[in-house]
Order: C-alpha cells, then structure tokens, then sequence
C-alpha cells in the first residue's frame, strides 16, 4: 500500500473489506509522520487520541454498525480551523499556546462521518501568503524538492498529502490558498463555491473570501470530502442551503458537448513556456474526447490582483482586531491599555499580517476610503459580471492554476509584490465567487503543475465532472516525490 | 502613492500596532510600492458600477430573537484562556483614567 498516492475511495474498500483496521491504517500514517515531518515541517502536531478514535471506529465496523465511505479515515486541518481542545495558532505567535474552545462546523460533520483527525497543518500566518514561508512555526518544505516552497497558504495541507502523511486535508482559499498549494506539491485541492462550505470556526482573514475546501489525490476523493462538509450552517449566516448535493459515485465523466472557455488574458507573450505547453497539453485533453474550446474574454483579468490586494487587506485589518492580548492568546502588557495593544500586536503579528494590516487600515481611513475601498468593491463587479457574461457561453473556464512551478525557500521572500504576482490565476474566483478547482497535470524539471478549472456558482458538479474525466485518462495525479 | 514615516507611524496608531524605527522604513517602502500598484484600478471609469461587498446573493439572513446560551463547558474554557482574570472575570487595564487637576 503506497500511502503517498492511495485515495480514499481505495482506503474505503480496503476498511469495507477488513483487509486492514482503521488503527493499523492510522498507525502507518503516523509512522510515516515521525519519520518524515521533520525535514519538510507539513504538520505542527499529531493528536494523541487518533489511534483511539480509530480502534473505536474498528469496533463500531465489527458491530456492523451503519458506516459511512469516510469513517476511519484520517484528515489532516489546517492550523486555522479549530478542534475543541487543540492547539490553533493560524501560524502566528499571537494565538501560540491558544486552545480551541469549540469545534469548527466542518470538524464536527468530520467527526460525525467517523472521520480519525490526525492532525494540524502549518500555514502562512492567518493565511496570509503564498509559500507557508510566514509561519511562526517555521517554513513547510516541498516535498518535491526540499530546498523549495510547497506554496501557501495552506502549504502544510498540501505537503502532508503529497508526502503520503494523510490521504486527505482540509485547507482554506481566500485568494488561491488551496488551489496554488495543490498545483505547486500535485495534488489536487477545491476551492468551493463562497457559501458552500460554513465559515464557523474558521478564523477568519478575509470573510467575505474565505473558504474552507479539500485537498485529496484525486478529484473523486474531494467530492467524498464536499459531501460530508457542504451545506447550510446555522452558525454561519454566508452559508447557503443547497438545492442538491452531489454524489459521487452518480458522476458522468464524460466531457462529450461541454463547452470549455480559455480566457485569452490568460496565455499572454511572456509567461513560462513550459507551464503553457503543459497546461495546453492538458486542455487539449478534453477536445479530444469531445468538449468544444472556445475562446474567451475576462476583460478586467489584469486588474483583479489590485482589487484583491485593497479588499483583503480591509477586511484583514477588521477581523485582526480582535487580537489585542485581552481576552486570549499572546498578550504583552504596557503602561496602558493602549501601549498593551500596540506591544501584544507588534510582537504577537509577523510583518506581513503587519504589512496587511496596515494597508487595510489606510485604505479604510478617512479620505482614502472612497478612492480605495469602494473603488475596489465596484471593480470587484466587474470582475464578477466578466464571469457571468462567459459563463452564459460556456460550461468551465479552464487555464493554468500558477505562472510558475514551485520557487526556493527565501527566493520572493523580501518582495511581498513578486510573492502576490503567483496569485493571479486564482485570485479572481475568490473576488467573483465561483468555485475553482486545480489537479495537477504534468511535470517541469521535476516539479509540478496544476491545470485550474472554474465553474459557475454551486456549479461543483461540472467541476468533479470535468477533473474526474481527466484523472480517468492521465496519471499525473498519481505521481509522487522521490 | 509614497508614503512618508509619519503616515506609517498614523496608520499603525490606528492599528495599535508597535513598530519599532529601524521597520518603519521597511514598511514605508513596502505599502508605498503596493498602493503604487493598486493604483491601476483608477483607469477604469466606475461611475454606473454598483459596488460589490459581498459574494453570495442572500439579504438579511434571519433568526427569530430567541435567547440561545452558551454551553456551560465552552463558557468555561473561554474563561480558562484570559490571560488575566479575577475569578470568572476578565481583568483588563484602566479604559479611562481619574485624573484630577
């Protein structure tokens, strides 16, 4: 059993059939951890009560107790969604020691569906990045090649997958945290439709950006994930009750009559040559099993990193106000309360939480905030109408997930801008808020690339439609470092 | 937009975040070269746009006004993570000091 590249839907059937136990599936997991997280840093921490809640998942199967395909599983979570009683630090020094005082939404219907959780992920600090290179808890490595980024911001999420230390992760995307990652370690991640998956117990970066998603092997494997996880949350009122869920085993992956937009903007003079050819090697992949390519235009596509880059930071310097060393986490105190403040959060923020933070905050000031931030907001609907007016046309829009592959530990550290530049494939799903999906398609000098495909809202069926078709007649999702 | 030290030194007052006097020009130069760049978004006329917020369609997600309280155990392991307290209460500095003239 090869733990880097096994799918859930493969562990399934191994459990179903007793051919081996939840706990000899979740010691072999953690086995593998201790022997190799130290030299690429994926996890922050195992939980000591795994091989517990797997040996009780074991006696409920011997029981033939009503299982679903998940139970006995392990899932690894980003450090920024919270399980009652662990750590959570969201990367950064100002929640370090901080425990959980309820469970996420998502960790609860994980829980209910028998699902072991293994352990957290590292990430940029408050998810803000795009090389996990912000933790506090130190850089995550590259499976691939050790001495680079596995992108970020849930770059821990993505390396334990590619490193076989979990078959499945939950990470978050506000602005390609999910999908970059994947494409930059091989394996494929989904950024759901805004509303398609409860925010509640997520800390928050960007609310009205943020998702939670699935990063797997396999596409399929991610919509087991969706299944379990979507839907309407009372304790998220952005959550939406959905009109129908998806199931996996009933996907067609034929992409015969689908019509596949590749935006112009997209393929433009100067990009990395290697990630066009493979990138078009692969979308030539469903023209010749019978999709029709047309092309398109997102007109506004140049200016979709600018208004990313007000609207995130705005909201950043809202939600990081609650950090202020009073009610829990790192706190510092000063002469006063408001030397307390500024001391617990210049210490407690790394600089680029300081960074958005403070560019948030200006771009919300009085005089600036017309110019700025409602600015940013009417260009945000044209980002979004650009969309709708495709998607009238077409059923996928399809392009690369990155401009480039995977770049070296330190190499873009010092240029926050060069660093935000390998979002601009996968920042205007977020601002437009339709769901993305990237699985990896080929290989550049030994390092991975991610095909990015993107659906009309609450359109994830198309998605897993589209991925799965293409996982049935290439491997590269199968593939796996060293 | 280029920035001046006093302006960083303004925005991170509003912040209340602390930075130290060898930062401020690390940040000065950093945030000014990112407003520089946002400033494309000015080349496009935006004046029959309708700003959007936010991403879903939904208004005004309701619940009844019920009273709903907090578990008992969450309740106290909020309380367990004050980093300071009185009992179960939050113990802050002074918001407002007494001063007398």
């Amino acid at each position: 059993m090869d733990l880097s590249i096994i799918t859930i839907k493969e562990i399934a059937t191994k459990l179903k059939a007793k051919e081996i136990s939840s706990e000899e599936l979740v010691s072999l997991y953690l086995k593998r951890i201790s022997e190799e997280n130290e030299g690429i840093n994926a996890l922050l921490e195992t939980s000591s009560s795994a091989l517990s809640a797997a040996k009780h998942i074991d006696e409920r199967r011997a029981d033939n107790a009503d299982l679903g395909p998940l139970a006995g599983i392990p899932i690894v979570l980003k450090d920024n969604i919270t399980v009652q009683g662990w750590e959570a630090t969201a990367g950064s020094r100002i929640l370090e020691g901080y425990k959980a005082s309820y469970n996420a939404t998502v960790t609860n219907r994980l829980r209910e569906a028998g699902v072991i959780l293994l352990g957290r992920a590292n990430c940029d600090e408050f998810a803000m990045g795009s090389s996990t290179e912000t933790s506090h808890f130190g850089p995550t490595k590259n499976p691939w090649d050790k001495e680079r980024v596995p992108g970020g911001s849930s770059g821990g999420s993505a390396a334990a997958i590619s490193a076989g230390f979990a078959p499945m992760a939950l990470g978050t995307d506000t602005g390609g945290s999910i999908r970059q990652p994947a494409a930059l370690c091989g394996v494929t991640g989904l950024k759901p439709t805004y509303g398609r998956v409860s925010r509640y117990g997520l800390i928050a970066m960007a609310s009205s950006l943020d998702q939670i998603g699935p990063l797997t092997h396999t596409v399929e494997d991610a919509a087991m994930i969706m299944q379990v996880i979507e839907g309407r949350d009372q304790n998220d009122a952005t959550s939406i009750e959905l009109s129908q869920t998806s199931i996996p085993e009933l996907i067609k992956t034929d992409v015969k009559g689908l019509k596949i937009g590749i935006p112009k903007e997209y393929f433009v003079d100067g990009m990395n040559q290697e990630v066009e050819e493979i990138v078009m090697r692969a979308i030539k992949e469903f023209e010749a099993a019978g999709a029709e390519l047309v092309e398109v235009s997102l007109p506004h596509t140049k200016y979709a990193l600018a208004t990313y880059y007000i609207i995130m930071p705005c909201e950043v310097s809202s939600n990081l106000g609650r950090f202020d060393g009073i009610r829990y986490g790192y706190s510092s105190s000063a002469e006063d309360l408001i030397s307390t403040y500024e001391r617990t959060r210049g210490e407690g923020f790394g600089p680029e939480a300081k960074r958005r933070i403070m560019l948030g905050a200006y771009s919300l000031s009085a005089g600036y905030y017309d110019q700025y931030y409602r600015k940013a907001l009417k260009v945000r609907q044209l980002i979004k109408n650009d969309f709708d007016q495709v998607f009238k046309d077409v059923d996928l829009i399809i392009g690369p997930t990155t401009p480039t592959t995977a770049w070296k530990i330190g190499e873009k550290f010092n240029d926050p801008l060069t660093m935000y530049l390998s979002d601009i494939y996968t920042i205007a799903a977020n601002l437009a808020a339709i769901p993305a999906l990237s699985v990896p398609c080929g290989l550049s000098n030994g390092l991975p690339i991610g095909l990015q495909l993107m659906a009309k809202p609450f359109n994830e069926d198309t998605l897993y439609q589209a991925g799965m078709f293409y996982q049935s007649i290439t491997d590269w999702h199968q593939q796996s470092p060293g | 937009m280029k920035l001046t030290d006093e302006h960083i030194q303004h925005i991170a007052k509003l912040a209340r975040l602390q930075i130290s006097d060898q930062d401020l020009k690390m940040y000065r130069d950093q945030i000014s070269s990112i407003l520089e760049y946002v400033e494309t978004l000015q080349e496009l006329n935006t004046d029959n746009v309708d700003e959007l917020a936010y991403g879903a369609d939904q208004i005004n997600v309701m619940r009844s006004d019920e009273v709903k309280s907090c578990e008992p155990e969450i309740k106290q392991r909020i309380i367990d993570e004050f980093p300071n307290r009185e009992g179960d209460l939050l113990k802050v500095q002074a918001v407002f000091e007494d001063r007398t003239e």
